[in-house]
This record gives C-alpha cells, structure tokens and sequence, in this order.
C-alpha cells in the first residue's frame, strides 16, 4: 500500500503563543509534529507493517516544518515531502488542502491519513477539502481501522457511538486520538532519518501560481475573550460537600 | 435581497438537529431571504419545524442516498443548489456531518470556509475564537456563496412561529459519488437527559484515578436528578467512558446551568466546551489547577472523598 500521511508542524503548544500581527507566529519559534498527526504517522505505519508499501509524509509549511517530517521518519515513515513557499504564509484550509493535493496527485496512493483537526488551527476541515479535490471518498474521525487491503473498513466516532463505514480505495482517513498509541522514534530511528530523502516543493514545482493560494480570510480585529472570573476557593476542610450542596440549593437545581 | 442558506441535519424521524434551530434563530436578525436545505430520511417531515424557526423555503431531499453514503452526495447537491439558487451565505454546524460536507463544498464553489464560529453580527463578518477561546478574531466574509460554519450552543433556539415551503431537491447522484457507505450504525441512546441539555452537569477527570470512580459521577447525577455525566478527553482517550460524554473543543459543547467538575485540570480544550454554564463548581486537589480560575465555587480537596460525602449530602436533603 502506498499511504500518504499529512502531517502539520506547530508551535509547541505546551508555549504561549505569539503573535505577529494578527496571525499566529510560525517562524522562528519552538515547534513541533502535530501531536494529533503522530496518530495518523502510527496508523500509516502500521498498515505499511501488515501489507508492506510505502508511508510518504507530505507537509505545507515554512522550511522549519521540515523538523515535523523527520520526527515522522525517525518514527520509521519512508520519505517526505515539503512544500514551502513565501506565498503560502496566509493559507487558510482551502489554500492548503489545494497545495497538499497537487503534491500529493505526483505519485500514485491508496490511502491518505491526516489529524482529525489541528491542534493550533483546529478548523477540521482541512481534509475533507482536501478529499475534493483528490476526488476520493472520505471517513473522518476514525477510531478503529478494521481493515484496509482492497477494501477500507473502519468505525466512525458519532456523537452517540460509533457507525461502520466502508469504502474503496483510493480514500482518506482522520484519525482520532483513540486509534493506536503511537510509537516513540528509537536511537536508530532518529538516525537512519537523516538518510532518508525530503522533497522541497515550491508553488512553481506543483504548477500553482500565487492567484491559486491567495487566502480569502481577512482578519479585522482581535480582541481578548470575556473571561469568566474565579469565584470563592475553599480548603477542604470535611464540609465542602455541605458547602456545594449549599451552592447547588442556591442555583436551585436540587 | 441577500439568500442565506442553513444547511439543516435531521432525523430519520422527521425532526430538525437543535443546531440548526440555534442557526436559524440567528440568521433571522441578519435580514434578508431566510432558508434551509435538508437532505435525508425525514427532510420532508423536518421542515415544518424549520419553517417554525424561520426558514421561508426549505429544499429538501428524504433520498437515503444522503444518509447511506458519507458527503458526497450531500455536497454534490449542495453544489448544485447553488449554482441554481445562489445564496450569499450559507451556515452550517460545527458537527460531524456538516463539517465534512462544508469542506467538500469549500473545495467545489472555490470559496473560504470560516470555523469555529460564535457569533455573526451582519453577513459580511464572523467572529471567531483562537487559542482554545481566549482570543476573539472578526474576520471579514467572503467568497460566493460565503461559508461559515458555527459551533452549537452559539445561540439559543427560539421559535418564531412561520410556515415553510417545501421545494423537493432533484440532484441526480452519479455511482461515483456513492463510495464510503455506513454499513452499520450502533448508537446507544443514553438513559436520562442529554448531556448537552441536562441543567445540571457533573463532569470527571484524569483525577479520578480509576475508570470505576466514573460510577460515583452516575450516582450523584441520579441523586440530583435532570443531571448528565461528561468527561475529558484525557479520560475517554484512556477508553474510561466513550466519546459521547467528552466535553471541549473536540467534543461538545454544553451550557447546563450548574457544572461541577472533578479532578479536571480545566485545559483551554475543555474549558472551551463548559465555560458558558451559568455556574462552575471544580473540586481538585492541586490550588494552582486553571479550572479555579473560572471557577463560582472552587473546593481545593480530594475528589474521591468530596464526591461520597456529596451523594449522601444531596440525598439527605431531597430527602
Ligand atoms: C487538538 C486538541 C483538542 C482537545 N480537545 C479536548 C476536548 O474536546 N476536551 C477535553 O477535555 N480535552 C481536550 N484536549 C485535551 C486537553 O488539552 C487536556 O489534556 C485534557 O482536557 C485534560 O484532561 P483532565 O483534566 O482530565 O486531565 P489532567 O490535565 O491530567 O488533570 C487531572 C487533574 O486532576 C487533579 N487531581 C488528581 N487527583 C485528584 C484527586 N484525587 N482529587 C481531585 N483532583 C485530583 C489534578 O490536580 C489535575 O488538575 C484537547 C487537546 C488537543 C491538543
Ligand atoms: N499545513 C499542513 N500540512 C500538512 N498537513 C496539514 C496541514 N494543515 C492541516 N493538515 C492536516 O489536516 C488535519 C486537520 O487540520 P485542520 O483542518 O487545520 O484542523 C491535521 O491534523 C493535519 O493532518
């Protein structure tokens, strides 16, 4: 199988975040793999362990990113695959599901695999857009993969359960966190990543030009959110539950 | 006039997800030509009720082509209705089924789609929430149609007492757009009120310690009565109670009027799902844990024993 894996390098979340302007700084800063994308480097991986192939990692960001993709090969992944552009500094969801399909319709796939959502942009829609224009079904939000060979079979979260669905080949999954545990990169891992090759792509490789990745969202205000404020903290001192109940009586729920 | 569209989930049986009636409540302040489009099993049955919170014209389709098979055909027809129709605005909710048919459409109609949406004070604007909620963006709208989409609970539903008409869809769906097919559905329906409407809602974290302790949460949920039982993630990834309880960004969002929190560390994730209860009770043992910060009632202690005491508290009051 050839399994093509998206994964989105990010400012370290555990760091406040920082702005530059009003968009999100990305260059520059600490970042990191997409914590929720190493589900989705796990499950490639493993389908590449039960019916052999390849596992390409692919990435739009700035040449920094290139640090998301070798995390993934260190994590045993084959190849990857950058596209970095000065123009693509504001893409939005559908500017880069139109980059990551164009890099991603170079090479002949079977399944591709991305995060359910960001952890810094979180917009979720990314891979559906990108199913589009890949012109292949899409199952998001995928918990199990029951099967993949020849036919895709997995569980799909719901907001009650959880529904089957399945689908031919080629498609694209998300992948939830419960999905698998993902593997850390062993000593050999993080070295035998640094032989292993990293395409650089700019717009003009993929045949797109700057009117193709004009971002159509335009920022005109950031504001701090209405923040709630802390309320009275008390020691458990044997009487909070007297002391909650109390509140519950007061907000008269019980 | 400006056309805004709410694209409407519904059930097999006829009714309309609240979504779309928080959505449409909404849309009816922007002015303008007000309608919906429901596709599925029970469309037909379901625009009554859209008609009551104030979509004119509903388009609707009860083929089981668009329940069967997972967005495409849902975004094919969604395409076409616009190429015929053109709406200015089309609003769908941040849910599952929604969010994959927006994105199709988004690659289709070549226009920007805005998540994570709380509010729409005119049609050329959206205001959003970053960094799981501390930063309010406006962004401006645009793109033909222009495509929002909004997270639920963003507003509160209110009939407005209209009458719909029902325009049937009749987009021919090719095979090639009937791939990725639901072979089975297992939903459990939970017992007592749902998490997203019970007024009351007592939720569990990682310092629960052990997915047992989750029975306690059952308990103090019956004592009080019209309570449901949420979670973190960090617990449901670690397979202690399935998705459906989870609360947060990645979960649901809900908006009872007491939420009483144990063990829960109140990362930005989760505080984005709960912060909008009328009140907030946390119990954790660490004084310096952010759910306090957002806290009416903070209580630094063990949970394990906070909650015990509690259920017999509560007991012995409703006597
Ligand atoms: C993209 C993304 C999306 C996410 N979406 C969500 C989401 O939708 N919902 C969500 O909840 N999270 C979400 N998260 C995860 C979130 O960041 C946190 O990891 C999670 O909310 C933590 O859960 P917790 O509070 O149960 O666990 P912890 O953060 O581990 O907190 C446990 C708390 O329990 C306290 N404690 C321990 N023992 C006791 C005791 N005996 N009595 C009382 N207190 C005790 C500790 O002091 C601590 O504060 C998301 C993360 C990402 C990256
Ligand atoms: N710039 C990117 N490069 C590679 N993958 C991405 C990028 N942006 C988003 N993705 C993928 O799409 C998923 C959902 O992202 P989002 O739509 O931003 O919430 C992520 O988990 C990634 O797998």
């Amino acid at each position: 199988m050839n399994i093509v894996v998206c994964v989105k390098h990010i400012p370290d979340p555990n760091l406040p975040p920082e702005m530059d302007g009003t968009r999100l700084k990305r260059e520059g800063v600490q970042g990191v793999l997409d914590p929720g994308d190493e589900f989705g480097v796990e499950a490639g991986l493993q389908l590449k362990e039960q019916h052999g192939g390849e596992v390409t990692l692919v990435s739009m960001g700035p040449p920094a990113a290139r640090e998301a993709i070798t995390r993934g090969l260190s994590m045993g992944a084959d190849k990857g695959i950058l596209v970095s552009d000065d123009a693509l500094q504001n893409a939005d969801a559908l500017v880069t599901a139109r980059v990551l399909a164009a890099a991603i319709k170079r090479a002949e796939f079977d399944l591709v695999i991305a995060g359910v959502e960001s952890t810094d942009g979180y917009t979720g829609t990314m891979p559906a857009t990108l199913a589009e224009f890949l012109d292949v079904p899409m199952i998001t939000f995928v918990k199990e993969l029951e099967n993949a060979e020849g036919n895709l079979k997995v569980d799909r979260q719901t907001a009650d359960g959880y529904h089957v669905v399945e689908a031919p080949l080629p498609a694209l999954i998300t992948v939830t966190a419960g999905v698998n545990e993902p593997r850390y990169a062993s000593f050999k891992g993080i070295m035998a990543a640094k032989k292993k090759p990293v395409d650089e792509l700019s717009l003009a490789d993929l045949g797109l030009s700057g009117d193709d990745v004009a971002s159509k969202q335009t920022v005109k205000e950031l504001s701090p959110a209405e923040e709630r404020k802390a309320g009275e903290v008390v020691e458990d001192d044997g009487t909070a539950a007297e002391k909650i109940a109390d509140f519950l009586a007061e907000a008269k729920v019980i | 006039m400006a056309k805004i569209w709410v694209f409407a989930e519904v059930t097999p049986e006829g009714k309309a997800d609240t979504t779309a009636l928080e959505i449409l409540t909404k849309a009816r302040s922007l002015g303008g030509e007000l309608e919906a489009v429901a596709l599925g099993p029970g469309a037909t049955q379901a625009a009554k009720e859209l008609g009551e919170y104030g979509a004119t014209t509903v388009h609707a389709s009860d083929d089981d082509v668009y329940s069967d098979y997972v967005a495409q055909p849902a975004a094919q027809a969604l395409y076409q209705l616009c190429r015929e129709h053109s709406p200015e605005l089309i609003l769908f909710a941040q849910q599952y089924d929604s969010r994959d048919i927006a994105g199709r459409l988004s690659a289709k109609t070549g226009s920007t789609l805005m998540t994570n949406v709380m509010d729409i004070p005119d049609t050329n604007t959206a205001k959003t929430a970053i960094f799981g909620g501390t930063t309010i963006v406006d962004v401006a709208l645009e793109g033909e149609p222009k495509l929002v989409m909004i997270r639920p609970k963003s507003f509160a539903p209110e009939a407005s007492g209209g009458e719909a008409s029902v325009v049937p869809v009749e987009v021919s769906i090719s095979d090639e757009l009937k791939k990725a097919k639901r072979v089975e559905r297992h939903e459990e329906a939970a017992s007592g009120p749902k998490l997203d409407e019970a007024p009351v809602v007592v939720s569990g974290g990682r310092g629960l310690q052990e997915p047992g302790n989750f029975e306690l949460l059952e308990q103090l949920a019956g004592a009080i009565g019209n309570a449901a039982v949420g979670a973190t993630r960090a617990v449901v990834d670690s397979g202690w109670v399935p998705y459906a309880l989870q609360i947060g960004q990645t979960g649901i969002t809900v908006k009872p009027s007491v939420y009483i929190a144990f063990g829960i560390s109140g990362a930005t994730q989760h505080l984005v799902g709960m912060k909008g209860a009328k009140k907030i009770v946390a119990i954790n043992k660490d004084e310096d844990a952010p759910i306090f910060q957002i806290a009416d009632l903070g209580v630094v202690g063990d949970a394990l024993k906070v909650l015990p005491a509690l259920i017999e508290e509560v007991k012995k009051r409703k006597g």
